[in-house]
């Protein structure tokens, strides 16, 4: 979208606010205008009210208001499932098996022995949906037509997938490992969800196989009673309710490893390689790549000229780490460093806020963009894939100086 | 309550639009989809894996193809029980009712 666009939108939402006196947002505008009709907010049993995109399977993304706490809430943290036969799990009789022809054992782990058996391992990282921020694909693209919210950010405890592993006596040759959840589709011919990474990132001493989420143990929805825990990576790994782990000497064959989840090589700025998943010219999705999100002021807010206005938000890599968050309050003339916040882990969100007064009435366009410690920046432009992965295009907020 | 949350409360309210705000995942009967030619072909054959929301959600920019590339993949990949004559009215409806403009 061009900026002269955004200008004209904002004109025109500035007018349409001052008209009707609400004090309103429209972070959505440029979803589909289905999607917006559609959407509406819904309480998963156990959850509080998120936006729904979908009743079944259940996809609901977290509004924006709850990304003004670093940690997002476990019953504000965002639903996303494929198949939409779902189980309710018991946690006595619930059994991970960890095996796979590159390994020598095979193991059945009850929860109490996943909490107790292995030295527990505790992290902060963000959750992301290789999809999240589709809706605002230009041209707009099939698929769950998510916002800004298809993300969290909690702390994950739990133990580290190298350790249990090695309980499973895995093999060098091992070239990937491959999770299998509960869930199930409701035809038979559907595949089943089942996804792998590369041995290297599984054997990383961050990757978890996660019992507890901020605390708690993990809700329904996010993946009770064991989720993987693939920090750095995008949410399509982070399998919910694990109950199968199996080491390969061979790659994975799975519609979701070889045909969904890929982008053509050398698209995006990534850094890490699934090497054993590539084809000559396409890539399963690794990292998540370096963005931001502007949580105040709210898009269409209205603010007074002389009095000091506060921009804060979050920003995220892949793991690398946020080195640097830059904001623009002229709709990207001239940018300025904004303050970074606590440093939770590589793997979180990081807060940032910036200061500034508007002199003059008027609609401004404000944007932030971040940049990490590889020097990888957000692009000004979207770069755009069929699929709507990896959309990290510097946001605009319009807002309406009175 | 605090001032805060009664005011979340109330921008909350402007958010959802006065939508009701549903309880739990079976309130999916509340999706309609416009009546017309199809439109009990697609709900017969759509909502045995998914509820019907996915499709209002992706429109409306879809074309013809893009449907028909839609419904194609459902029935090679997802495996749904879909004949080859039930194509065309499916994909004719989702054109018509909730194609491209």
């Amino acid at each position: 979208m061009t900026t002269r666009r955004i200008l004209l939108q904002a004109t025109a939402r500035g007018l349409a606010l001052a008209a009707t006196g609400l004090l309103g947002r429209n972070a959505w505008a440029d979803l589909p205008r289905g999607a917006n009709e559609a959407a509406e907010l819904g309480a998963l049993p156990g959850k509080k009210p998120l936006l729904r995109r979908s009743f079944r399977p259940p996809n609901y993304e977290t509004p924006s208001e709850y990304f003004n706490d670093v940690i997002t809430p476990n019953e504000r943290f965002f639903v996303r499932w494929h198949l939409a036969n779902i189980p309710q799990i018991d946690a006595r009789t619930w059994r991970l098996a960890v095996g796979g022809d590159a390994a020598t054992q095979e193991l059945q782990l009850s929860l109490d022995q996943l909490q107790h058996d292995f030295e527990p391992a505790e992290l902060v990282a963000v959750c992301q949906c290789s999809g999240n921020r589709r809706g605002f694909s230009d041209p707009h693209v099939p698929g769950v037509q998510w916002g800004t919210g298809a993300m969290g950010n909690a702390r994950w405890r739990g133990a580290r997938l190298k350790d249990i592993l090695a309980r499973a006596g895995v093999r060098k040759d091992t070239v990937e490992v491959a999770f299998n959840g509960a869930d199930r589709a409701p035809l038979d011919a559907t595949p089943a969800f089942v996804k792998s990474i590369p041995a290297w990132k599984a054997l990383d001493d961050n990757t978890l196989i996660a019992y507890e989420m901020n605390g708690a143990p993990l809700p329904h929805w996010n993946g009770f009673p064991a989720r993987v825990v693939v920090p750095g990576w995008t949410a399509t790994y982070w399998m919910k309710q694990v109950s199968v782990i199996r080491a390969l000497a061979q790659p994975l064959t799975s519609y979701w490893m070889n045909t969904a989840y890929r982008m053509p090589k050398g698209k995006f700025p990534v850094v890490d390689r699934f090497v054993s998943q590539e084809s000559e010219t396409s890539t399963p999705i690794t990292e998540i790549l370096v963005n931001s999100l502007i949580t105040q002021p709210a898009d269409g807010a209205r603010l007074a000229a002389g009095s000091p206005v506060v921009v804060s938000g979050l920003a995220w890599d892949g793991g690398a780490g946020v080195r640097r968050v830059e904001v623009s309050t002229d709709g990207g003339r001239t940018w300025n460093t904004a303050e970074l916040g606590p440093d939770l882990g590589r793997f979180s969100f990081r807060p940032w806020t910036y200061h500034f007064t508007p002199a003059t009435p008027g609609g401004r366009l404000i944007m932030a963009r971040a940049s990490n410690a590889q020097g990888t920046t957000q692009p000004s432009e979207l770069i755009f894939n069929p699929p709507g992965y990896h959309n990290n295009v510097v946001q605009k907020i319009a807002v309406e100086i009175a | 309550m605090n001032i805060p949350r009664l005011l979340w409360l109330g921008l909350a309210g402007i958010f959802a639009a006065g939508v009701p705000v549903s309880r739990g995942i079976g309130d999916e009967s509340r999706v309609h989809l416009a009546v017309a030619p199809g439109s009990d072909l697609v709900q017969a054959r759509c909502a045995i894996c998914h509820s019907l929301d996915y499709i209002p959600m992706n429109s409306p920019f879809l074309t013809h193809a893009a449907w028909e590339a839609e419904v194609r993949k459902m029935i090679k990949v997802m495996g749904a029980p879909v004949t080859e004559p039930e194509v065309a009215p499916i994909v004719d409806y989702l054109t018509a009712h909730y194609g491209a403009e």
